[in-house]
């Protein structure tokens, strides 16, 4: 494990990203909703904005910052030393000429 | 939400865009709510009644002004604006109205008051057609809103004949 310093500074993975946006989305909806009810309900405007800011900001801190969280799914890239062991993966010179080809 | 700023941004248009709809779904609530508000005013006395040196009449008033405006508070109230005016018909201006006496009510506990005072502001004719004159007491009352639409209506009263001479 990498200390937390290193983490917050990396990047998310694809699937956190994903789920980094969804659970933002989700989060402040739902934040919305219950907000506006208890506001109606209690008559007051600004039990729905302070209810709504609290949400904003929880929303905020977790899903702005690179938590490790959303790094679960990291890409495995090749090691290098894997690659001279094997030589199939030399001719990967011409790899991207034969996918491009094909595109 | 490929890096810290971009998902800072993202979350911050986001909700104030729900905020903004939050605050139009609070001004549209307000329809919901149907006010019945009561009103009463008296006047109690003629102070004085005279033509001015310039030629328009001017009446002092004591009035005792009661009313009952929480209706009128809703969640999305910020305050009520009340003004009483009289209200008359002359050969010049098919409507005169002349505000006696106005206030601001901040909030529900403060909507229903009953005062007794002498009027505000000067009621003075545009003119001297005020001797033997009836007129009516208007309440009216502007609701100010914390988002969205202000609105307006008004209460008319029953009404008080001035006196054939001036005193």
């Amino acid at each position: 494990m990498q200390p937390v310093g290193v983490t917050l500074t990396t990047m998310m993975d694809w699937q956190g990203q994903k789920l980094a946006e969804h659970l933002m989305q989700l989060m402040l909806v739902c934040f919305a909703v219950v907000a506006f009810i208890a506001g109606y309900v209690l008559g007051s405007f600004q039990t729905m904005f302070l209810i709504y800011t609290a949400g904003v900001v929880l929303t905020s801190l977790v899903t702005v910052p690179n938590w490790p969280f959303f790094n679960r799914h990291p890409l495995k890239w090749l090691d290098p030393s894997e690659a001279e062991k094997h030589p199939k993966p030399q001719p990967a010179n011409s790899g991207p000429k034969k996918k491009a080809s094909k595109k | 939400m490929h890096s810290f700023l971009y998902r800072a941004n993202a979350l911050l248009t986001f909700s104030i865009t729900i905020l903004a709809l939050m605050c139009a779904m609070a001004s549209v609530s307000d329809n919901f709510n149907s006010p019945s508000p009561t009103s009463e005013v008296q006047v109690l006395n003629i102070n004085w009644f005279q033509k001015k040196p310039d030629g328009d009449d001017e009446v002092s008033l004591t009035l005792n002004i009661s009313a009952n405006l929480q209706s009128l508070f809703t969640w999305n109230t910020k305050q009520v604006f009340v003004f009483l005016a009289a209200e008359y018909k002359t050969p010049k201006n098919a409507l005169n109205q002349v505000s006696l006496w106005d206030g601001i009510i901040p909030s529900k506990e403060h909507a229903k008051f009953g005062i007794h005072i002498t009027n505000k502001y000067r009621f003075i004719d545009q003119g001297s057609n005020l001797r033997g004159k009836d007129f009516n007491l208007t309440l009216h009352w502007h609701v100010m809103p914390k988002t969205g639409k202000m609105f307006a209506d008004k209460i008319v009263m029953s009404g008080y004949r001035l006196p054939k001479a001036y005193r």
